[in-house]
């Protein structure tokens, strides 16, 4: 197994505490992780990116628990590992469109895909050089997808990455997720309530509150 | 990518309040560098003119006056002392060594000074090309006013009356140039030097030609007048021919006059004895160069603290602009700084990106700052060449700017440490889930 969660426990402070469903993902496969707002499918994906520890339960993404690392360990491991998308593309505004791309790089320190050839794969090779806010929404949020594989990682993270694009758009962007993340062996998660997603990626469960 | 190139990104991401955070603290920084520059050489061209020169006396008046006009030769002189008595002072016990001196003409702003050899000597100043003067009206140039003026070895001109441009010229004798001196950087290179003679002879014949004029000038104390016109034009040729005195003062049987005397004591009892029995027993007084000046720097330093207060409070605001601009700009970013913390950032890299942007800001201010305060003092002293900035050196540079760069540096490290510490604090899971 690539990817596995045992037994996650959190609960924010004041607030009732979630019990996660064990997840246990391989190379290439794709699991959608759905539940109403509030039922805590975000707080999953922080746990699962390391983003927040778990009271309990454990983390494992191929022989390393992440939520065993230390902070510093952690976020250089999540750089070299697993690439997130946003339900916003955030992209850093200074840098142009290939920058955001090379910054992902300095922070891993690995030696992942070619920036040039992703871009063209994505559609995106003629914006290379513009600033980001001159991008359209779906546009941007490719680029936050490029920005997520560059790296080559074993777990892709997508956090409602359908959620403000059309449906065109929202069907390209799954594509290309599970395209991507088919190439380069990764495991890939997607956290949403669209239920345009569900018609593409069967293998889903449910993040009820209990 | 790095982290360099990142905050350098952000920094020109915004460049109108990175601009003026950087404009502000330069300004602050440009006054302390004038400030320093200004000092530092003042003060060593001030001792280095004044070296080997103990005690100045003239006319009676203001001491500061006398210093100024005779060793800095930028004020009026105090008017003119008998030559008999200055000749009587040279040959106290006291007295080691003295140079009489003739001023009150000038060629273009450029003062004439009448003198012997030995004044040369006092500022162990070489020749360019030529030699020094031999007879009267022959002339030695100054390095700075040879380049200004253009003029060479053989070439005459006439001097002009008083001490600024504009006022009448002798037009009976042009004085010709026999020598150029080499550059020393210090007030020789804006004289122009020639012998008492020369400067006599010159008001002789004003004096006999149009004895009107001389009633109608308004700052005839100035001048080396002589006292007898009534002697015949039987030896105007003659003596324009003689050999000029190289050492201590011309010969005449005439009442003459010299302005001041330069006086080197033979020991330091000298120093306690010579000024209080010059100033009263005589009718001349003595100035120390050195007391003189120490007098100057203090009356000039309440002018530099206030200046040098704007200077802090510049670069405290400044400071102040640049915590502001980053703490806004950081509200702004936490989405950024999550962002990158979600690719792979540790909390510490974002700390760094924080201080490097402070830091880097008045790094710019700082070089910025240096920049502006040579290129302050090199307009000063363009503007003021026959003054008494003319001469500073506008692009040498201190060890003491080194300091203006770490103050600044300092500065930025002040500044950016509260946002560089709530960036690493930024908690990522609830800014990147926040809705």
């Amino acid at each position: 197994m690539l990817f596995q969660t045992k037994d996650l426990k959190f609960s924010h402070p004041g607030q009732k505490e979630y019990h996660f469903q064990d997840i246990s993902l391989d190379r290439g496969e794709s699991l959608l992780v759905l539940g109403k707002s509030g039922s805590g499918k975000t707080t999953l994906l922080n746990l699962i990116a390391g983003l927040l520890s778990p009271h309990s339960g454990s983390v494992v993404l191929d022989g390393t628990a992440i939520n065993q690392l230390d902070s510093g360990k952690m976020d250089r491991f999540r750089g070299e590992n697993i690439g997130i998308v946003f339900q916003k593309p955030h992209l850093l505004a200074p840098l142009d469109v290939k920058e955001n791309l090379m910054m992902a790089r300095y922070f891993s320190n690995k030696n992942g895909q070619d920036a040039d050839e992703l871009l063209q794969e994505l559609d995106l090779s003629y914006k290379s050089h513009s600033p980001v806010n001159q991008l359209s929404e779906g546009e941007a949020q490719r680029v936050s997808i490029a920005r997520a594989l560059i790296n080559r990682p074993k777990l892709i993270l997508a956090d409602e990455p359908t959620s403000s694009l059309d449906d065109e758009n929202a069907e390209r962007v799954v594509k290309l997720l599970q395209g991507q993340a088919t190439k380069i062996q990764a495991a890939l998660i997607i956290v949403t309530h669209d239920h345009r997603v569900k018609e593409q990626i069967s293998n889903y469960i449910e993040v009820k509150s209990v | 990518m790095n982290l360099f190139k990142l905050s350098w990104k952000y920094l020109t991401f915004r460049p109108l309040s990175t601009g003026l955070n950087v404009l502000l603290l330069a300004l602050g920084l440009a006054i302390i560098t004038v400030l320093l520059l200004i000092q530092d050489q003042f003060e060593k061209k001030m001792t280095q003119d004044a070296a080997g020169i103990d005690l100045v006396v003239g006319a009676k008046g203001s001491p500061l006056q006398l210093i100024l006009s005779s060793v800095y030769h930028v004020d009026f002189p105090t008017g003119n002392i008998p030559m008999n008595e200055a000749v009587r002072l040279s040959r106290s016990r006291l007295v080691k060594q003295t140079i009489p001196m003739a001023l009150g003409d000038n060629y273009q702003g450029y003062r004439i000074v009448g003198t012997n050899h030995d004044y040369l000597s006092l500022y162990e100043v070489g020749f360019a090309s030529g030699k020094a003067w031999e007879e009267p009206f022959e002339v030695v140039l100054g390095a700075m006013v040879a380049e200004k003026s253009g003029l060479k070895l053989g070439d005459t001109f006439t001097g002009s009356h008083g001490i600024s441009v504009g006022s009448h010229d002798h037009d009976h004798h042009d004085f010709r140039v026999v020598g150029v001196l080499e550059p020393k950087g210090n007030v020789v290179d804006r004289l122009v030097l020639t012998s008492i003679e020369s400067v006599w002879y010159t008001h002789d014949e004003e004096g006999e030609s149009d004895t009107d004029e001389m009633a109608s000038k308004e700052d005839n104390d100035q001048v080396v007048e002589s006292q007898d016109q009534e002697h015949g034009d039987h030896d105007h040729d003659a003596k324009f021919h003689h050999p000029v005195a190289k050492s201590g003062f011309p010969k005449t049987d005439q009442d003459r006059e010299v302005t001041t005397l330069l006086v080197q004591y033979r020991s330091p009892m000298a120093a306690v004895q010579l000024p209080r029995m010059i100033n009263s027993n005589t009718n001349m007084q003595a100035a120390s160069p050195s007391f003189e000046m120490s007098r100057l720097f203090e009356l000039l330093g309440v002018g530099i603290q206030v200046l040098e207060g704007l200077a802090f409070v510049l670069i405290a605001i400044s400071g102040l602009g640049i915590f502001i601009a980053l703490y806004n700009s950081l509200k702004e970013r936490r989405y950024d700084l999550a962002v990158l913390r979600a690719i792979g950032a540790s909390k510490f890299q974002l700390l760094i990106l924080i201080f490097l942007e402070g830091v880097s800001l008045t790094f710019f201010g700082a070089l910025l700052g240096i920049l502006l305060g040579h290129g302050f003092l090199s307009i000063l002293a363009a503007q003021n060449e026959q003054g008494i900035a003319a001469g500073l050196e506008a692009w040498t540079f201190l060890s003491a700017e080194l300091w203006i760069v770490i103050y600044a540096l300092t500065v930025g490290v002040l500044a950016s440490a509260i946002p560089a510490w709530s960036a690493y604090q930024t908690s990522i899971a609830n800014q990147l889930t926040r809705k």
